[in-house]
């Protein structure tokens, strides 16, 4: 029952949004505004396995490496930010300049040095995707409890397994959240980058669809971004639900009390 | 072996020098089961923070197993006060306890065999796949107390490992404490407030003076070596003792400027 209760306070908005879209532009006239019902019918057309071949799967690969190289990366900086003092104050200034760079700025720049390639393109998103992860993850280290790190000194716990079981643990928290932020920029990213600088993928696609007037097309291009969004959003909370089991079974206990 | 010498610690920081030890000079010989009272801030958790080689002493020095302090000794472990935050919520009970022998490269039989041999010890054999956080606060002390006792110390340092459980549990784990103790002969150094409790546990009590902190009195506890929660604390031996430690801190508690009698 309360599944059933869950299930519907979860899709029923969204059903009801589709659904005033699905009649309030059924037997649309406007051109630029087609009905629903077009939409998908152009969606089943244009989105085909070839297509997908073509133009989806090379925009997905840029995306899903850019993203987890600026996860990486995040990561990786935020460990030697967060754990030594002379690394941050060494970097901060610096990191501190690069943050105030709108990433799209960058695809022009990016253009004239490594052409429009997949680099470019992956670069953006890295560059753009990298300060949520690298910001939570300097807090995440620096808000560890003293409790643990003395319980690991005392216990000889050094190195990786150091690393492994406290360091990366007890920022996994902010860490999520950070990765979190992260992925709408990513997709942002790539859709800009591809815009701006491609002859393929899903931006350029939905682009080039606009400026054909092919309008049904363009649109089913949108919609399709948009299943892309809640498909890896989907996938990234199965990815916290496993990582982050411990934590949030511990909050749910605390807030029992 | 435990020795104190002339152990002074100030800390000095934002601005503020707080004298938190004076000047300590002690030692807990081998297999000893030692207590320290003494009132609250007067450097107790410092104490024991250098003794662990988690804190450098500003002057003096501490030896354990004949060795100066510098890092932390190999073969000394310690149950923190605050178990809840200790134990590694990410990783279940027999994680947590194994963890450390997989620092020293254990190979995985006997860390497995150790591991279940001291959750067995603290009475939570059936616990092992639980996370800290699904067990009661008194069980997670045991965990603690287990994961000190498979890393098979020579000297086990405990800061009021009990202060945050009720009394029936207090009870239960102040057993299992001397139990442990006798079952492995280790070193303990005990530090609490409850002078019952010191009284109770300890073959000698170690009270501390109020800031700047000097030992005050050390008292040999000759209670009898089996000890029973009802029938100890009802001998008449333990109540002498009991009040001459509480005589004596409440002697060091009070200041000597807020008209102590000359
Ligand atoms: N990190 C620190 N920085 C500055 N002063 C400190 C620090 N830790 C402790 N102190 C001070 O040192 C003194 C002794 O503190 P400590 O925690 O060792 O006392 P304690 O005997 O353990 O007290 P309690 O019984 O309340 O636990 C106190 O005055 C405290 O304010
Ligand atoms: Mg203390």
């Amino acid at each position: 029952m309360r599944y059933l209760q869950r299930a519907v306070l979860l899709i029923g908005l969204p059903v009801l949004l589709l659904a005033a879209w699905w009649f309030g532009s059924a037997g649309s006239e406007d051109f630029y505004r087609p009905s629903l019902s077009s939409i998908v019918d152009a969606f089943g057309q244009t989105w085909t396995w070839e297509m997908f071949q073509q133009q989806v799967f090379p925009s997905l690969w840029r995306l899903v490496v850019g993203y987890l190289l600026a996860v990486l990366v995040g990561v990786a900086l935020g460990v030697l930010i967060g754990t030594f003092r002379s690394v941050r104050s060494l970097l901060e200034p610096v990191l501190e300049f690069l943050r105030a760079f709108p990433p799209p700025v960058l695809v022009p720049v990016a253009i004239l040095l490594s052409g429009i390639g997949d680099r470019t393109k992956i670069l953006v998103i890295v560059f753009g995707c990298v300060w949520p992860v690298l910001l939570n993850t300097i807090e995440g280290v620096r808000g560890r409890d003293e409790v643990l790190s003395d319980t690991c000194r005392s216990y000889g716990i050094t190195g990786s397994l150091r690393l492994r079981h406290l360091v990366l643990r007890a920022a996994s928290p902010q860490i999520m959240t950070g990765a979190r932020q992260a992925l709408p920029l990513a997709i942002i990213l790539m859709v800009i980058s591809e815009m701006m600088a491609a002859n393929e993928g899903l931006g350029f696609t939905v682009l080039q669809f606009q400026r054909g007037f092919q309008i049904p097309e363009m649109w089913s291009g949108v919609l399709l971004l948009g299943v892309i969004g809640i498909v890896l959003s989907l996938l990234f909370r199965l990815a916290e639900r496993s990582l982050l089991g411990w934590y949030h079974g511990q909050r749910a206990g605390q807030r029992e009390w | 072996m435990l020795e104190v010498k002339n152990l002074h610690k100030v800390y000095d920081g934002h601005g503020r020098r707080v004298t938190a030890v004076g000047d300590l000079t002690f030692s807990v010989p081998e297999g000893q089961f030692a207590c320290v009272v003494g009132p609250s801030g007067c450097g107790k958790t410092t104490l024991l923070r250098v003794m662990a080689g988690l804190l450098p002493a500003t002057s003096g020095e501490v030896r354990v197993q004949d060795t100066p302090v510098t890092a932390p000794p190999p073969g000394l472990a310690v149950v923190f006060q605050e178990y809840g935050r200790s134990l590694f919520p990410w990783l279940r009970v027999r994680e947590n306890v194994e963890l450390p022998l997989k620092a020293q490269g254990m190979a995985r039989a006997e860390r497995r065999e150790l591991a279940t041999e001291a959750l067995a010890a603290v009475g939570l054999a059936d616990a092992h796949s639980a996370y800290p956080w699904q067990l009661s606060g008194g069980m997670q002390q045991r965990v603690a107390i287990a994961r000190a006792i498979a890393y098979q110390p020579r000297v086990l340092l405990m800061d009021e490992p009990f202060a945050a459980v009720d009394a029936q549990t207090r009870a239960d784990l102040e057993d299992l404490v001397r139990s442990v103790w006798k079952q492995f002969g280790v070193t303990l150094l005990f530090v609490t407030h409850d002078i019952d409790e010191a009284v109770y546990l300890g073959q000698r009590v170690i009270v501390l003076s109020a800031s700047p902190t000097t030992v005050a009195q050390d008292l040999t506890i000759d209670l009898p070596a089996e000890r029973d929660q009802l029938t100890t604390r009802a001998d008449p031996r333990f109540t002498e003792l009991r009040g001459q430690v509480y005589a004596r801190i409440q002697k060091v508690k009070a200041p000597a400027s807020e008209g102590a009698p000359a």
